[in-house]
């Protein structure tokens, strides 16, 4: 479904991504695992637009889409959840949904609204409330939610779970579990190694910009390397 | 004698915000003061005297052909002094506000030209027309202009805040990337927006022009000032605080002349911004684009 094959991609004169491939296949979910400035964002980035890579190329469905805005790539069906979050903060909880269904045209927007409300009953509870005055949980399941309102057919997820309680992050696990099975792919990126290799089929290890390794995730599980950096001793 | 006064403040208060509310929108979207608006706020005035004036035309003409001339103005300052230079790497984020400001010498320079640079009058047909009401006398002017800006500021409001093209505005307001990755595209939603905001100008160029009787090339200066000094005053990018900054501000500049001396009218707007950002340096209603 999504085709990396070879990007550059750089911040001004500093290089980060090195000549990184990867692959996703459709209907699967894949991680992204990597140490803080891997350039794990970077790639999301410059799959969802918001960085135009120096070169190579990425292709979404058998077309090339290198170089396109976000507005453009999420018409096309990919969607990102950024990196913190990033929830209109000014916005109310009802006006962040409905933004995330900007670009559709359809008449199902308003039962979809709703679908979602009673998926996440607190968004429903707080949907009046701005954006910016929920907690970190709720954020994020207002972020994915959202993402969810433009009916991705790849869905990108930033570290998810960042900065969140357990609890709470179990429950973001769950709930990427159930968008894949509901039929969306999902290219996760996430620190919490473990936990993202447990719902994943396929994970690629990215190091300062290079992917050093890649397979299915319970081999990456079970690699005396990727243990030893990526996943501790029995601490998860 | 007090209520008349306080007519008079709401009128000029009522334009004043709308001269804020074109600041604070492209305040909102790019993050810089468009200095060129208080000369696209003059060009509408001078536009609005040729059309009633020159041709003779009905004051709604002179509206019409205000907001299509200043709404180009917008474009043409979104397209040619500001897209260039977005996005560009090593052009200092400076780089924009000096552009506007290129544009508004470049405006003003060009309005001494094309109208000379003396005081035109503005006649609207009904400027004598007045209403006593016991000790009041209330001028048709005045109501005019006061229901123009509040219809103004009500549809702006509800545009905002309901409507899927508003509620774009203040997405890429708040955060750029993200509402470019909910789908909005955001070049788009900043040049409508400078559009929109040059063309409330030409309807304030109109509005001063009627309520002074005197149009002239350095009214957008002092405009432009005043403009800034509310959205500093009202939260810099907060459409409620442009409103009400206005308001304020044309209040106390009414009574300071009546009550005060007349000298210090113009000085009102400053003071008011340093005590203000001595209290509250926020601003009265903080920030970014909100209902
Ligand atoms: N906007 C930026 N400008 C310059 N350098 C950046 C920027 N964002 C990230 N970097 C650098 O790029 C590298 C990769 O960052 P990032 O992709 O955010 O890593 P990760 O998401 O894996 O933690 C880091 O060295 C970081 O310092
Ligand atoms: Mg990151």
């Amino acid at each position: 479904m999504l085709k990396i094959s070879g990007i550059n991609a750089s911040y001004g004169k500093i290089q980060v991504l090195k000549n990184v491939s990867l692959e996703v296949e459709e209907g699967s979910i894949v991680t992204i695992l990597g140490a803080n400035g891997a350039g794990k964002t970077t790639t999301m980035k410059s799959i969802s637009g918001l960085l135009k890579p120096n070169s190579g190329k990425i292709e979404f469905l058998g077309e090339d889409v290198t170089g396109l805005r976000p507005d453009q790539l999420l018409r096309k069906g990919v969607a990102l959840v950024p990196e913190g979050r990033q929830i209109l903060a000014g916005m109310t909880v009802l006006e962040n949904l409905e933004m995330g269904a900007y670009h559709r045209k359809d008449h199902d927007i308003a039962s979809d609204l709703n679908k979602m409300m009673e998926r996440f009953p607190i968004l429903k509870e707080r949907e009046k409330q701005l954006g910016g005055t929920l907690s970190g949980g709720q954020q994020q399941m207002l972020a994915i939610a959202r993402a969810i309102m433009s009916k991705p057919k790849l869905l990108l997820l930033d570290e998810p779970s960042m900065g969140l309680a357990p609890l709470v992050v179990a429950d973001i696990f769950k709930i990427i579990k159930e968008i894949n099975e509901s039929g969306t792919t999902v290219l996760l990126v996430e620190q919490n190694a473990r936990q993202a290799l447990k719902v994943s089929h396929s994970g690629y290890v990215l190091e300062t910009g290079k992917i050093v390794a890649e397979g299915k995730s319970d081999e990456l599980l079970n690699d005396s390397r990727i243990i030893e950096a990526y996943l501790g001793r029995k601490s998860s | 004698m007090l209520i008349e006064q306080l007519i008079n403040g709401l009128t000029l208060g009522s334009i004043y915000a709308i001269v804020a509310l074109g600041f604070t929108l492209v305040f909102g979207v790019l993050g810089i003061i468009n200095m060129a608006h208080g000369e696209i706020f003059m060009f509408g005035a001078f536009i609005g005297v040729m059309i009633t004036s020159t041709l003779n035309a009905p004051l709604w003409v002179a509206f019409a052909g205000a907001i299509i001339i200043t709404a180009i103005m917008g474009y043409m300052l979104e397209r040619f002094a500001l897209r260039p230079l977005r996005h560009k790497q090593g052009v200092s984020h400076l780089a924009p506000l000096i552009s506007t400001i290129g544009v508004s010498i470049l405006l003003e320079n060009l309005s001494h030209h094309l109208f000379g640079a003396g005081n035109h009058p503005f006649r609207a047909s009904f400027a004598e027309i007045s209403f006593q009401i016991g000790s009041i006398t209330v001028y048709l002017v005045q109501i005019v202009i006061f229901v123009i800006s509040i219809v103004l500021m009500i549809t702006l409001s509800f545009w905002l805040g309901k409507t899927k093209a508003g509620k774009a505005l203040r997405a890429t307001a708040e955060n750029l990337e993200t509402a470019s990755l909910l789908g909005v595209d955001t070049k788009r939603t900043i040049t409508m927006t400078v559009i929109i905001a040059s063309a409330m100008g030409g309807i304030a160029g109109i509005l001063v022009g009627m309520a002074f009787n005197s149009v002239t090339p350095q009214m957008g200066l002092s405009m432009g000032l005043k403009g800034l000094a509310i959205i500093i005053l009202g939260g810099m990018g907060s459409v409620r605080g442009a409103m009400a900054g206005g308001l304020i501000l044309g209040l106390a500049e009414t009574f300071i002349v009546v009550y005060g001396d007349s000298g210090y009218r113009d000085a009102i707007a400053f003071l008011a911004i340093i005590i203000i950002l001595l209290i509250r340096p926020q601003g009265l209603f903080g920030q970014k684009i909100s209902t």
